[in-house]
């Protein structure tokens, strides 16, 4: 880590995706094959589609986490992703042992840093930022959904990587907390590459910039669509609510043609 | 009131103990009544904490080693793939034979002293140890993996940080179990061949018609096995206090 460079800061430029004819069969099914698609580099795509289409699957295969998948995964230069993603899922996955701080100190404990005074440091920067400072000391029992997604957010940001995948991370709170994590997020994460899977078309509208439909058996990428501005946008502007109508529209066409079950890597 | 509750249920069974003898009229030296054993407790004390000395110093060491070992093999069987195949079934196998008939040569192989009760505790205790942490161990919760990775954890950190502590809960109901148990082997121990324990003056007290001695000695027992399963459930619930407190189904 540098020094000159705190973790919530994104890292200068961040490296696209480009996935390159990358499939991934389960069983008999072939879930996608063939598919194409590049993440810009410092931006958000967010990724739509039914359930079971295999979004989280591809979310896996960029983290490197799903074995038996084919196809390229690399960066502009043809550099490989591994140790510049991080990964955020539904769950929070927080540690029930860990209080806050040391869930927060995981990704370092696990690469045997050792806690030094640099690094418990950039952990309370990082939960002071997700407004968690009078809460270092507790266990994630003792706190609220939203809480908890927080302290998962300051570990993110605490592995300073930049690539980051989330996979539907806010789906499981209330519409209250889920509209402030988003902002949070998306301030947070500003010039990083994101790629947000999410069931809510507002979300992806809100967060993205960059909107993406998967669909179809196998399944295969829809054009792109671009919301005009910065993320967050105001959810109440007209021009996002008739997007979120054509997406929706194209997501229960995009329903209608799928039957392949959800796949767990 | 959990104590109060402990404390009524134990003299109601002493109760229906007093009603048994009064209503059958047995003989004392089938079933002495309650007072004639609290007696033989009162004048035998000395006698009794010397033998229960050599008792829980066999059960403790037992349950020290069985619960080592166990947690060694269950790491062992949980990371060594090789080890996994060749000593699990070995493992399982075993458990067909009853420890109780180990016990005579057990003695034969350990002589009289502590180390052949030592040995049966540890034996009775290793296999629910090993189960419970290695059933822990490959339990982990696959995200919980799948982060680490992310996080490029390697095998030997992710074991320690996330795998050992995620166990834990199972490994400390299997300790509970064995500490039930522990007390078990002992006793068989000394009932197969020994010079000192508990077991051992109970079957002297036995032979000698000396029921009620025999009761205290049984009594002394109990109370100190009791007492080690609430000194252990005691001490787990402390070290685990994220364990979701069941304090609603007590």
């Amino acid at each position: 880590m540098t020094p000159a460079r705190a973790p919530a800061e994104a890292p200068h430029p961040a490296p696209s995706v480009h996935l390159r004819g990358v499939g991934l069969r389960y069983q008999a099914t072939t879930v996608f094959e063939g598919l194409d698609l590049v993440l810009p580099g410092g931006r958000t795509t967010c990724l739509l589609g039914p359930s079971g289409i295999g979004k989280s699957s591809l979310l896996r295969l960029i983290a490197g986490l799903a074995f038996g998948a084919e196809g390229i995964a690399e960066d502009e230069n043809g550099q490989s992703l591994v140790g510049r993603v991080s990964y955020l899922a539904q769950q929070d996955l927080l540690l029930p042992w860990r209080s806050v701080l040391g869930n927060v100190l995981l990704g370092p404990d696990l690469r045997g840093k050792g806690r030094n005074t640099a690094l418990v440091t950039a952990a309370r920067d990082l939960l002071a930022r997700v407004g968690l400072s009078d809460s270092e000391g507790l266990r994630p029992a003792q706190l609220s959904g939203g809480m908890r997604q927080r302290v998962a957010l300051a570990r993110t940001l605490m592995e300073d990587r930049p690539i980051v995948l989330m996979d539907e991370p806010f789906s499981a709170l209330d519409a209250i907390t889920r509209y402030e994590l988003q902002a949070l997020a998306a301030e947070l994460l500003r010039g990083r590459t994101v790629l947000l899977v999410t069931h809510d078309p507002l979300e992806a509208l809100r967060l993205g910039h960059e909107v993406r439909v998967m669909a179809g058996v196998p399944a295969g990428l829809e054009r792109a669509l671009a919301p005009a501005g910065e993320p967050p946008r105001n959810p109440a502007d007209p021009a996002l609510l008739a997007q979120q109508a054509q997406l929706l529209e194209s997501l229960s066409k995009a329903r209608g043609v799928t039957a392949v079950p959800e796949v767990r890597l | 009131m959990s104590a109060l509750r402990a404390l009524i249920v134990f003299l109601g069974l002493i109760l229906v103990w007093q009603g048994v003898v009064m209503l059958t009229g047995a003989p004392h030296f089938i079933l002495p009544p309650p007072l004639r054993v609290a007696q033989a407790l009162a004048e035998n004390w000395p006698l009794l904490l010397q033998h229960a000395g050599i008792t829980v110093l066999e059960i403790l060491l037992g349950l020290v080693l069985g619960a080592a070992l166990g947690c060694a093999s269950a790491l062992i069987i949980a990371t060594q793939r090789l080890a996994r195949r060749w000593l699990l079934p070995v493992l399982v196998v075993s458990q067909a034979i009853p420890v109780f008939a180990l016990a005579p040569v057990l003695v034969l192989w350990l002589g009289y002293g502590l180390a052949s009760k030592v040995a049966m505790a540890t034996l009775i205790i290793y296999f629910p140890v090993t189960a419970a942490f290695f059933d822990g161990l490959r339990r982990t919760d696959p995200g919980w993996l799948d982060l680490a990775r992310t996080m490029s954890g390697g095998p030997v950190r992710t074991l320690w940080h996330i795998r050992i502590p995620a166990a834990l809960p199972a490994l400390s109901s299997g300790l509970r179990v064995a500490t039930a148990v522990a007390p078990i082997g002992a006793v068989v121990g000394e009932w197969v061949g020994s010079s000192a324990g508990l077991g051992y003056l109970m079957l002297q007290a036995n032979a000698r018609m000396q029921i009620d001695l025999m009761f205290a000695a049984l009594f002394v027992l109990a109370l100190f096995a009791v007492g080690l399963y609430g000194a252990v459930d005691t001490a787990l619930r402390r070290a685990m206090p994220w364990q979701a407190d069941d304090q609603n189904t007590a």
